[in-house]
């Protein structure tokens, strides 16, 4: 642990990225695997779910320092990281040297956590904070409570991986996507020079596109570049090989019984086919919104009803293995090809799986008239990929971009907050917002994304002061902070007050300059609505 | 009979029984100077008195024509019949806790204080009292300093590291005290001279006069042109970070010596590559003891965590109270006073 602990720190304590890989570069050419796997598990972002819940943490700790609720709310409020202010305020350790190794400290006390009764928690938690101090007994806390972040990507990772075996990047990121479980030997598996038993069912790690900063006329002739609806959906890749079907959706997850339509269609796929595409709900050949997918993937049985309401499609949009042969350093143009031809074997009756369609550009200006008919689509904006570009790792820029449409927009006044949850547990950050209906205001959506941690913690000091009225944990607060709220979509809904429903509704802004008097009324909010039908 | 000792004014605080004033932020006629930081020594009065230790850097911050009496610490002084005493308050060099008797009433101001032993001034000594009036920078439980000999380890540590990589270490501290202490810290180190920005250099060559062995320091200034500071060790004040001062450094790690290094965010904020926690402050186990070992009655809390200091000790059943304090805003505390240069 005290290994990792210095990992940590000097990756913590500099800005500078190549300082950061040669930091993980070092310690995973001189860790013992076991440990070297669990370091290369949190530090590209596992974690394991649901261990302990923070209030819980919290209370052992206060009565462990001897700290009263109230003083530890104040040394929270200092310290802005709940597992920080409880490794500070911790008397110090009892047992000294005891030095356990990382992948001991995970198997044998941390993992146990989600599964033992809360006395045992509290037992197992206590005894570790006994042993440890300082930076280590910081990182532990930060992994019981599954909010161990540093200041480095899985790509990052990668890189320093590939610096420490002097094997290619490219190669140690495709052991690493899908399901790599930590261990010891899949460790020493991921930095091996030779690895023929590569695991049949996994993906190409996804390569990503830009979002588009400059004007089109920068990218050259549109004639070098392909165009495609951007879909909001799941991006995802489906594996056929060996007969079997697997599919590993971007967010790391073995998706394959969640989708049996598009298994179904698999089946009628070549072995050693690999695509890539998004997977949408479909209904009546034309998309679903996204909470429809959404509302599906929630459940934990698929029952005939829900998949005759909200059928799933793939939309194909690469192929990058084709009769097992890696297509990805083929051109983009080449690929489309050889994806046409499959996807005329694929799609089957149901048309479960199809080719993502192309839109023709003679003129920058026909994809700036495609773009602006985006919604009409029901998709969320153009994706345009340079026609001679390989499929590349991670995300590099220059030859894909995305291009969404603008966002809905309205400036609208805090009405209700309640605290988040996770690390953020004692701090209000979940806000309901209103426009102004004549002298009323009519709350209409919620959102807790898009602020930064100094505003949160500024917003929250200024909501313990200025709450009207309490219900449970939500707080009516004085109408007085205006915000600009982006939102994707917006539908009538009766159900809401409002008579609207927006989707996706996040934070742009706090509009500090604005008074309340000034935030949008109902009226622009209909006016959205009248223009989006 | 008036009713305390002490009373806060808008000059500050104030005793009317002796007609002076304690650390006065605008200009008195006599004022007690309990150490020569800035928050606590302010120009304009027109006499001072302060302790005959911290003269010639008090001297250098209040310039030459202020009007300065100096007195030994424990040499008592009665004015109107009010037996004023400086004893050592362990802050900086000369810096002195204030202890007012009259009528056998007993009062003591803190100024700012530590109880962790500094080879740069004198041992803070607790004084009996009837009121305290406390200072509370770091009143938080959370701050609780380690070893001050594990931070000079690992400041030498840094610092090899830093030379064999070929990079100038830079620490940022504090240019009266900390400093200093960071240089007798590095007394019998293996590192030349430590180089020295201006404003540190002039109060290093006071504390040198008045006695005190530091380290060999070089200023910045004096070197000729094309020196390179590879591998050296430099001491800078916290406004030099970020300024053009340090581009003839090369490539450079910078570090803060701070109690407020403590919390990771207040060092993550100042994007430094190392924060190194060393206060002239007391700690909050050493702020409670402190508060305990006076016997006071009554405690006055200034200066940083001030209502909840109050409420602790309330809650410990005595009679404090919050007085405020010039150099802070109307602004709640927490990590907005923490964002501000060490208040020293
Ligand atoms: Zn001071
Ligand atoms: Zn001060």
């Amino acid at each position: 642990m005290k290994q990792f602990a210095l990992l940590f720190s000097a990756i913590d304590s500099t800005t500078s990225t190549n300082r950061k890989v040669e930091a993980m570069a070092e310690y995973f050419a001189t860790a013992s695997p076991a440990n070297a796997a669990w370091a290369v598990y949190f530090l590209s972002g596992g974690r394991p779910k649901r261990l302990i819940g923070v209030r819980k943490v919290a209370e052992w700790a206060m009565t462990e320092s001897g700290v009263p609720p109230w003083l530890f709310e104040e040394c929270y409020h200092a310290v802005g990281d709940l597992a920080e202010t409880i490794a500070l305020l911790l008397p110090p350790p009892t047992v000294v040297n005891a030095e356990k190794p990382l992948h001991e400290w995970v198997e044998t006390v941390l993992l146990p956590l989600g599964t033992v009764a809360e006395d045992e928690q509290r037992t197992a938690v206590l005894d570790a904070w006994r042993q440890l101090d300082g930076t280590e007994r910081f990182i532990w806390n930060k992994l019981i409570t599954g909010s161990f972040r540093v200041g480095v990507s899985e790509q990052l990772v990668v890189r320093a991986l590939a610096r420490a075996s002097s094997i290619d990047e490219g190669v140690i990121a495709h052991r690493l996507s899908g399901h790599w479980t930590p261990g010891a030997q899949n460790f020493s598996a991921l930095i091996e020079p030779d690895s023929s038993d590569a695991d049949r069912s996994r993906p190409f790690p996804f390569y990503l596109a830009y979002a588009l900063e400059d004007e089109l006329e920068a990218l050259g002739q549109p004639t070098e570049w392909q165009a495609e609806w951007k879909w909001d959906g799941i991006r995802s890749q489906v594996i056929r090989r060996d007969g079997t079907t697997y599919i590993w959706t971007r967010g790391g997850e073995l998706a394959t019984d969640r989708f049996p339509e598009i298994v179904a269609a698999a089946e009628l796929l070549p072995d050693g086919t690999v695509l890539d595409g998004e997977v949408m709900p479909w209904l009546d050949d034309a998309a679903m919104p996204f909470a429809q997918l959404q509302r599906r993937i929630g459940r934990k049985k698929l029952g005939p009803k829900i998949l005759a309401d909200v059928p799933v499609v793939l939309i194909a949009y690469d192929l990058l293995e084709l009769g097992g042969i890696d297509l990805r350093s083929e051109s983009m143009s080449s690929r489309r090809a050889k994806l046409e031809a499959v996807c005329e074997r694929g799609e089957g009756p149901a048309r479960s799986i199809f080719l993502s369609p192309t839109i023709a550009l003679a003129t920058w200006d026909d994809a700036r008239l495609a773009q602006s008919n985006s919604r009409e689509h029901r998709a969320e904006g153009l994706m345009l990929k340079r026609l001679d570009s390989e499929y590349g790792v991670g995300r590099r820029k220059g030859s894909w971009w995305k291009w969404k449409v603008q966002p809905f927009s309205i400036d609208a006044v805090m009405v209700y907050a309640q605290p988040g949850h996770g690390r953020r547990a004692l701090l209000h950050t979940d806000y309901t917002f209103a426009v102004r209906d004549g002298d009323a205001l009519v709350p209409f959506a919620k959102a807790y994304s898009g602020l930064t941690d100094r505003e949160i913690r500024e917003l929250d000091a200024w909501i313990r002061r200025h709450t009207i009225e309490k219900f449970g944990p939500v707080r009516h607060v004085e109408p007085v902070h205006v915000f600009e709220l982006h939102f994707e979509g917006i539908q009538k809904s009766p159900r809401h007050k409002s008579g609207v429903a927006v989707r996706f509704p996040r934070i742009a802004r706090w509009r500090t300059d604005k008074p309340a008097a000034e935030a949008d009324t109902i009226e622009t909010l209909r006016t959205l609505l009248a223009a989006q039908q | 009979m008036i009713k305390g000792m002490l009373q806060l004014t808008e000059r500050g605080l104030y005793c009317a029984a002796a007609d002076v004033y304690i650390d006065p932020w605008l200009p008195v006629d006599r004022a007690i100077i309990t150490h020569a930081h800035g928050d606590h020594a302010r120009w304009g009065s027109k006499h001072y008195l302060a302790s005959r230790d911290g003269g010639r850097v008090l001297r250098t911050r209040m310039g030459a024509d202020a009007n300065i009496e100096l007195i030994d610490y424990g040499e008592p002084r009665t004015i109107n019949g009010v037996r004023i005493t400086l004893v050592p308050a362990g802050h900086i060099l000369g810096s002195a806790q204030v202890r007012l008797e009259l009528d056998g009433d007993v009062w003591c101001v803190s100024g700012d204080y530590k109880t962790e032993p500094d080879p740069t001034c004198s041992a803070f000594e607790p004084v009996r009292c009837n009121t305290f009036i406390t200072e509370s920078t770091f009143g938080l439980p959370i701050y609780r300093w380690c070893s001050q000999h594990e931070t000079f380890a690992d400041m030498r540590t840094w610092w090899a590291e830093n030379a064999a990589l070929g990079r100038a270490s830079i620490i940022y501290a504090y240019a009266l005290g900390k400093a200093q202490r960071i240089l007798a810290g590095m007394l019998g180190a293996d590192i030349g001279p430590i180089y020295t920005h201006g404003a540190v250099e002039r109060l290093t060559n006071d504390y040198r006069e008045s006695g005190i062995t530091l380290h060999p320091t070089s200023p910045v200034v004096a070197q000729p042109k094309g020196t390179s500071f590879a591998g050296s060790l430099i001491i800078a004040p916290p406004s030099a970070a970020g300024s053009t001062w340090l581009r003839r450094f090369g490539d450079i790690s910078t570090a803060f010596a701070s109690g407020w290094m403590q919390v990771r965010g207040a060092r993550r904020r100042r994007s430094l590559d190392k924060g190194f926690i060393l206060s002239d402050h007391v700690d909050w186990p050493a702020l409670i003891e402190a508060v305990a070992a006076t016997g006071a009655e009554n405690v006055w809390v200034t200066h940083g965590y001030r209502e909840q200091v109050v409420r602790y000790l309330t809650d410990k059943g005595l009679a404090a109270q919050a007085i405020a304090s010039h150099w802070e805003g109307e602004d709640e505390q927490g990590p907005a006073v923490a964002d501000e240069e060490a208040i020293a």
